[in-house]
């Protein structure tokens, strides 16, 4: 037997809705976090716990981990950052496509963390623009749940401007 | 048994070091640096000291000569353990390099090279292993400023 035609046909009111452009690319925004983790020390311990199972970051829709930071926009810099290894990270950044944000995960991508000598970089923030500082050594899940939502409400909030720098 | 071997090299060499301590189960001599090669060899070659685990270094900044160069040696047939200390002077800190007896010698020349600035003679490639190329003094002698950074990337302001 046919199913009569109108029951196919979307019922009435939501064929169309109304938002502003800024909240609709930041809503869809804030949940297609693609991380490039540049994952350098015991915080990676953390991080896999994070991103694993029993805390699962995939709910934010931020779990698929791209190992090319051309394509991600979520550069977590899980760890401590030597002198050495700065350029890397610097050049990693640069590679990575507008919109971008960077969140620095744990006391030593933070400010150094414990670590004040001759190789250890004191804070990603010297040389990479950072959106987010998650605290901790290493943080807790919770926290590191915590910061993304804090980033998502920002991306959420934010202006996006699509086409020019007005629109 | 291992009281027989440190035994052996003590009776060996023990004449010939400046000092014999017997510390946390490891033998350990002090030489001097011109017996450094010929002891090391005789190690290996008699005692069966297979195994040359690290090389390091420690600065004495107040005394006189400033530097002792440490070897670690491991005998995988005896599962015994011997620690030859080298003293070397501030104003030439340069030893033999054991390269030519132990493979694993040059890695740990270039990092106690890049740590301490000790030069060893005839290790052809003292490139730096840790640290980078343009870095300036040794980081782990104690008049090494601790928070002194070097940075590649210029910070941003």
């Amino acid at each position: 037997m046919n199913r009569p035609a109108e029951t196919r046909r979307a019922p009435p009111g939501l064929e169309f809705l109304t938002t502003k452009k800024d909240e609709f690319v930041g809503w869809a925004r804030k949940f297609s976090l693609f991380p490039y983790p540049f994952v350098t020390a015991c915080c990676a311990m953390e991080f896999m716990s994070v991103s694993s199972t029993l805390y699962d970051t995939d709910r934010f829709g931020a779990a698929l981990p791209r190992f090319s930071p051309r394509q991600s926009d979520l550069l977590m810099v899980v760890g401590t950052i030597t002198h050495k290894q700065a350029p890397v990270l610097r050049r990693v950044y640069e590679q990575m496509c507008e919109p971008k944000w960077v969140i620095a995960f744990g006391a030593c991508a933070t400010s150094g963390g414990f670590y004040q000598n001759y190789a250890a970089l004191a804070g990603i923030d010297k040389i990479i623009p950072v959106d987010l500082y998650i605290p901790g050594c290493p943080p807790r899940p919770e926290t590191v749940i915590d910061g993304i939502m804090k980033l998502q409400d920002r991306i959420a909030a934010d202006r996006h401007p699509i086409v020019t720098e007005t629109f | 048994m291992a009281g027989t071997i440190h035994e052996q090299v003590t009776a060996r060499w023990g004449g010939t070091a400046e000092d014999v301590a017997l510390a946390h189960g490891t033998l350990a001599l002090v030489i001097g640096a011109e017996r450094l090669v010929e002891v090391a060899r005789s190690l290996k070659d008699e005692f069966g000291f297979d195994m040359l685990l690290d090389i390091t270094a420690v600065d004495w900044p107040e005394r006189v000569p400033r530097f002792d160069v440490v070897y670690h040696f491991y005998t995988t047939r005896d599962f015994v353990r011997v620690r030859l200390k080298v003293r070397v002077p501030a104003d030439a800190p340069a030893v033999d390099s054991l390269v030519a007896l132990y493979r694993s010698a040059h890695y740990a020349e270039r990092e106690c090279h890049d740590m301490y600035g000790i030069d060893f003679r005839g290790n052809d490639d003292l490139r730096p292993l840790l640290l980078y190329e343009g870095f300036v003094g040794h980081p782990l002698r104690k008049d090494y400023p601790k928070d002194r950074e070097q940075p590649l990337v210029p910070y941003r302001t």
